[in-house]
C-alpha cells in the first residue's frame, strides 16, 4: 500500500478535497523554500532590502498554515477519514506546523540581514554560512519532494543528512567563536550570525520531521525517536 | 462437519479478481481468552457458498466488530454463532464452531438452550406484543430461571437497569413494549436478551434504525456490557465499529480478509481491500 490512491474514493468530492489539500501543502512548501533562499541570500549579500521583504512576507506563510489547518479540520469533521486518509490529514497538519516554523526561521534571517547590512558587519564567515545554507536548502527541497512523491527511501536518506548539517553547524560555531575571541568589538554582529546559523540548523531539524511524517504517512509507522539504523534496515528498500 | 463442496456461485470478472486476492486472512484470528471459536467454517445456501473457510475467535470481555459490504457474509457468520441459520432449510454449515470448547453443532446440543447462552439483538427492534415487563420476563419464564414472582421481578428490574432503560420505564412496566421509542425498544430487546444471563451477545446492526442519541446510549451500553459478556457486533457504520470494538474483522465476498485490533485496522490496515472499504474507495 505504498501509493495512497487519493483519487479512488467513491466520493469524487472527497478526492478533490484531498488533492486540493496536498497541492496547498506543496504550494506552502514552495513559498517556504523561497523564503529560506531569499533570507540566506539577503544574509550572504548584505542585502537589507531583500531581508526586509523576507521578514514582511512571513505573514503569507502563516496565512497558508491557518487556511490548510482549517481545511483539515473540516475534513476531519465532515469525512471522518480513516486509514491512509486519516494519516494524510494528520501528516498535513504536522507538516504545515514545521513549514510555518521554517518560515519563522527564514523571517529571523531576514530581520538579522537587515540589521547586519545596516551595521556593515564583517563578512569573513560567508563561505561557511553559504555551505551550511546550501546543505539546508537542499535537504528541505528533498524532504518536500519526498512528501510530494510519497517516497519513503528518499525521506529516510534525506533525514540522514541532518548529521552533515549538524557537523557544518558545529564548524561554523567554532569559526565564529574564534572570530569573537580575535575581535570582541564584533560581538553584536557575530552573535546575530550565530543566531542565523542556528536558524539554518533548526530548518534542518524541521526537514527531518517532515521526512519522518512521510514514513508515517506511507507506512503507518511512527519512526520518531527510533534508532536510525533500525529505521534504515526496516524501511529502506535497499538498506546500506 | 468436515465435508466441503464446490460452489457454483457465479461472479462478475471484477469480483472474481478480488476473490482471487483473498488467499488467507491477514492478522491473528486467535485471542488469549476465547469464548467462542470458529475454525474453517463454510456456509452454503443450497449450492451457493456464502462463507469460505472462516476461522475466528471471539474473546471474553471483548467487543468484536464485523464489517464489510452488503452480502459479504458477516451477518451469515454471526447467525451461525447461535444457530439462527438452522431455520433456513437450504443452509448448511461445515467446519468447527464451539462455545467454551463445546461443539455448537453437535447432535446433542439443544439450539434453544444455546440461544439462551448466545443471545441476539437484531437490526430492527422487535419487542413482543406484550407489556414491557413481560417482554423481559419471557425468556426467564420459558427457561425456568425464576421460582417465584419476586425472583422474576428482580431479574426484570436488573435486566432493565443493565440495559439502561429502567429509569425511563419503571413507572409503566405494564405498558406495551411497542409503545416505547425506537431507541427504548432496542434497549428493551437488549434487556430481554440479557434477562436469560447469556454469555455472548450477538448484535446485527443494532443501531441502524436509531437516531444519534439513541445510538450513543446503545454504544455506551455495549461498552458496559463488555465487562460481563463477549459481544460480536455487525455494523455498517465504520465510526461505530471504531468506537465500540476492541477488535475488528473485515469480511469480503464470504471470506474473512483481515482481523486485528481496531486501533490498527482504522489507522493502518494491512490488506488493500480493508483499506479500500474503510476509506470509501473503489474496491
Amino acid at each position: 500500500m505504498d501509493k495512497l490512491h487519493l483519487d479512488q474514493h467513491i466520493s469524487q468530492q472527497f478526492n478533490h478535497e484531498l488533492e486540493d489539500i496536498r497541492n496547498r501543502v506543496l504550494a506552502m512548501g514552495g513559498l517556504v523554500e523561497q523564503q529560506v533562499d531569499k533570507g540566506l541570500t539577503a544574509l550572504l549579500e548584505s542585502d537589507g532590502d531583500l531581508g526586509q521583504i523576507v521578514a514582511t512576507a512571513d505573514f503569507e506563510v502563516n496565512a497558508m498554515e491557518v487556511e490548510i489547518d482549517e481545511e483539515c479540520i473540516q475534513i476531519l469533521a465532515r469525512r471522518q477519514p480513516a486509514a491512509s486518509d486519516l494519516r494524510l490529514i494528520v501528516t498535513v497538519i504536522k507538516v504545515i506546523t514545521d513549514l510555518e516554523r521554517i518560515g519563522d526561521e527564514a523571517e529571523k534571517m531576514g530581520r538579522f540581514a537587515v540589521e547586519l547590512a545596516e551595521a556593515n558587519a564583517a563578512t569573513s564567515y560567508r563561505k561557511e554560512l553559504r555551505r551550511l545554507g546550501d546543505l539546508v536548502k537542499s535537504m528541505l527541497r528533498d524532504a518536500l519532494d519526498a512528501f510530494a512523491r510519497l517516497d519513503v527511501d528518499a525521506a529516510i536518506k534525506t533525514a540522514a543528512r541532518d548529521e552533515d548539517i549538524n557537523a557544518e553547524y558545529q564548524t561554523l560555531q567554532r569559526l565564529l567563536a574564534t572570530h569573537l575571541m580575535e575581535d570582541p568589538r564584533q560581538v553584536s554582529q557575530l552573535l546575530k550570525i550565530t543566531w542565523c546559523a542556528r536558524a539554518l540548523e533548526r530548518i534542518g531539524d524541521h526537514s527531518v520531521n517532515i521526512c519522518e511524517y512521510v514514513v508515517y504517512l506511507v507506512k503507518g509507522r511512527d519512526i520518531r525517536h527510533i534508532n536510525f539504523d533500525q529505521v534504515r534496515s526496516e524501511f529502506l528498500s535497499k538498506p546500506n | 462437519m468436515s465435508t466441503k463442496t464446490s460452489t457454483s456461485e457465479s461472479r462478475t470478472s471484477a469480483a472474481s479478481d478480488a476473490f482471487d486476492l483473498l488467499k488467507e486472512t491477514v492478522g491473528d484470528v486467535t485471542v488469549d481468552d476465547p469464548k467462542m471459536t470458529a475454525r474453517n467454517v463454510d456456509v452454503f445456501y443450497g449450492d451457493n457458498q456464502a462463507i469460505y473457510d472462516v476461522s475466528l475467535d471471539i474473546g471474553n470481555n471483548e467487543v468484536i466488530a464485523m464489517i464489510g459490504p452488503s452480502g459479504c457474509g458477516k451477518s451469515t457468520f454471526l447467525r451461525c454463532m447461535n444457530r439462527m441459520n438452522d431455520s433456513i432449510p437450504s443452509c448448511r454449515v461445515t467446519g468447527d464452531m464451539s462455545l467454551d470448547g463445546e461443539d455448537l453443532y453437535s447432535a446433542g446440543l439443544d439450539p434453544v438452550l444455546l440461544r439462551a447462552r448466545v443471545g441476539m439483538v437484531f437490526q430492527k427492534p422487535n419487542p413482543f406484543a406484550k407489556s414491557i415487563y413481560d417482554n423481559v420476563a419471557y425468556g426467564p419464564r420459558i427457561h425456568g430461571l425464576a421460582s417465584n414472582r419476586a425472583e422474576l421481578d428482580d431479574i426484570v428490574i436488573s435486566s432493565l437497569q443493565k440495559a439502561g432503560l429502567h429509569e425511563e420505564v419503571h413507572d409503566r412496566l405494564d405498558a406495551p413494549g411497542t409503545s416505547l421509542s425506537g431507541g427504548q425498544q432496542q434497549r428493551l430487546c437488549i434487556a430481554r436478551t440479557i434477562a436469560v444471563s447469556p454469555e455472548v451477545i450477538l448484535m446485527d446492526e443494532p443501531c441502524s434504525a436509531l437516531d444519534p442519541i439513541a445510538t450513543a446510549r446503545i454504544e455506551e451500553l455495549i461498552d458496559e456490557l463488555r465487562q460481563n459478556y463477549a459481544i460480536a457486533i455487525v455494523t455498517h457504520s465504520m465510526q461505530q465499529a471504531a468506537r465500540v470494538s476492541q477488535r475488528t474483522a473485515y469480511f469480503h465476498l464470504g471470506k474473512l480478509v483481515e482481523v486485528g485490533s481496531t486501533n490498527n485496522i482504522f489507522t493502518n490496515p494491512r490488506h488493500e481491500l480493508t483499506e479500500n472499504y474503510i476509506t470509501g474507495r473503489f474496491g
